[in-house]
């Protein structure tokens, strides 16, 4: 089948199995491996993408459903000056350590403060609850996360 | 790679009907069920071994209208769609925001809930309590059917080969509390090993309606309109004291299995606990 999407902000067109993970398309055709394959069952949100706007696994979203979409990883969003914004932040705060779930967190904090750009501590914790960190033990990318809400105005409409 | 999937994208919800009628193709909105059971090794493409009809763009099934009796919501609406919306009652709002993950409620949908019809849904019990009916759609014509004849059994449906459930209609109703509880390992992603709803109105002090529903503790939720025609008209004050017996006559019901979720034992004997604290106290708060 024929897939069309925009993807880090360029028009693709894939020709493949629509049942395909779109994890594996991300990955294998199109070689960005800042999507992070964990659990492959989505319950870890290391191969979290933004579909639309939205935080998404990749790793249970069949290509054939993203037709049409817009399609963000880690690799487009590095590109911004929110993410170096971000990144500066959970540095500061000791939010990364293996860094394997990191590009996951770092698009569900975009998604959350895209929706919510001051979120109380609960609210980021329910916007980071589909991604699962085994090193910081989350108080550094929670904090991290609260440091950019309170002084940045970059997610402000 | 293997063979490709048949997979169809119907540009119509009309041509939706007729590729699966002519295909019988599995519908898949937000595939975060179907993807998880037919999972293979990384790099291998999920395998559901039939064709599947993708239908969670179609904009025609994933509207919310509010009729003067009805909630009207199309199946393939995404829970995150109905957090906002100001039409969905309230005790599926409080369900859905403790469904999964948001990644999972940006994807997943009312029909695939009620379609994967397990026991351990979540949303179930609450469209139980609600008496919500299923509009099933097909190049034949509509049908409606309330939800528990449609499911009857773990993974099991009516739904015929040529359907697409199309809508769950949710009687609009007026009820004093709202309550839902879910047991889980954790709170966010975790999978149910109870969950439980509750609905109850009152009028002068006496029961005017209550509705309960549980979930993961049989094949099929439990909901027993006997019981609950029995408590009706009766004086709160009685409801509350006779809890421990009216949670009783819910025990022949409740036939839990052990799963690597919980036991037997867990699941009766908090499902039990939960019906008195609910007879007791939840009647009368919102949680």
């Amino acid at each position: 089948m024929k897939i069309e999407f925009t993807l880090n902000n360029k028009p693709e067109t894939v020709d493949t199995d629509p049942m395909r993970r779109l994890l594996d398309v991300l990955r294998d055709d199109f070689g960005l491996s800042g999507v992070k394959e964990g659990c492959g069952e989505g319950e870890c949100g290391a191969c979290s993408v933004l579909v639309n706007g939205e935080i998404v696994f990749s790793c249970i979203t069949p290509v054939g459903t993203v037709e049409g979409c817009t399609i963000l990883t880690i690799e487009g969003y590095r590109k911004t000056d929110r993410y170096r914004t971000l990144e500066k932040a959970l540095e500061e705060a000791g939010g990364v350590q293996c860094g394997f779930c990191t590009p996951g967190f770092v698009l569900a904090a975009e998604a959350l403060l895209r929706r919510n750009p001051h979120p109380s501590e609960d609210e980021i914790r329910e916007g980071l609850s589909g991604n699962l960190c085994r090193c910081t033990g989350y108080s550094g990318i929670v904090e991290g996360i609260r440091a950019v809400a309170e002084r940045e105005g970059l997610w402000a409409t | 790679m293997g063979n490709m999937t048949d997979a169809y994208r119907p540009g119509s919800l009309e041509e939706a009907y007729r590729v699966r009628a002519r295909t019988g193709a599995v519908p898949l909105a937000g595939g975060t069920d179907l993807m998880v059971r037919h999972r293979r090794p990384a790099g291998l493409v999920p395998d559901p071994g039939c064709p599947v009809l993708l239908i969670g763009h179609l904009e025609s099934l994933a509207r919310v209208e509010e009729g003067p009796d009805a909630v009207r919501i199309g199946a393939c609406a995404t829970y995150t769609s109905l957090l906002k919306h100001e039409s969905v009652p309230e005790i599926l709002k409080r369900c859905i925001g403790l469904l999964a993950s948001p990644p999972i409620r940006n994807r997943g949908t009312l029909g695939g809930n009620i379609c994967n019809s397990s026991p351990a849904g979540d949303t179930l019990p609450v469209l139980y309590a609600l008496d919500c009916s299923l509009v099933l759609a097909s190049t034949r014509g509509e049908r409606v059917l309330p939800i528990d004849r449609f499911i009857t059994g773990p993974g099991k449906n009516t739904l015929a080969d040529d359907e697409i459930v199309k809508e769950i209609v949710v009687p609009k109703n007026s009820f004093s509390s709202q309550y839902y509880r879910k047991v889980g390992t954790r709170r966010a992603n975790a999978l149910s090993k109870i969950s439980f709803a509750g609905l109850f109105s009152k009028e002068s002090g006496r029961v005017r309606d209550i509705r309960i529903a549980i979930g993961a503790v049989a094949p099929t939720i439990v909901r027993s309109r006997e019981i609950e025609g029995s408590l009706k008209g009766m004086p709160i004050a009685m409801l509350k004291k006779t809890a421990g017996a009216v949670a009783a006559r819910y025990k022949p019901l409740i036939r839990p299995i052990s799963d690597q979720r919980s036991t037997e034992r867990y699941r009766e004997g908090v499902s039990l606990r939960l019906l008195e604290q609910y007879l007791t106290t939840g009647i009368e708060q919102e949680e």
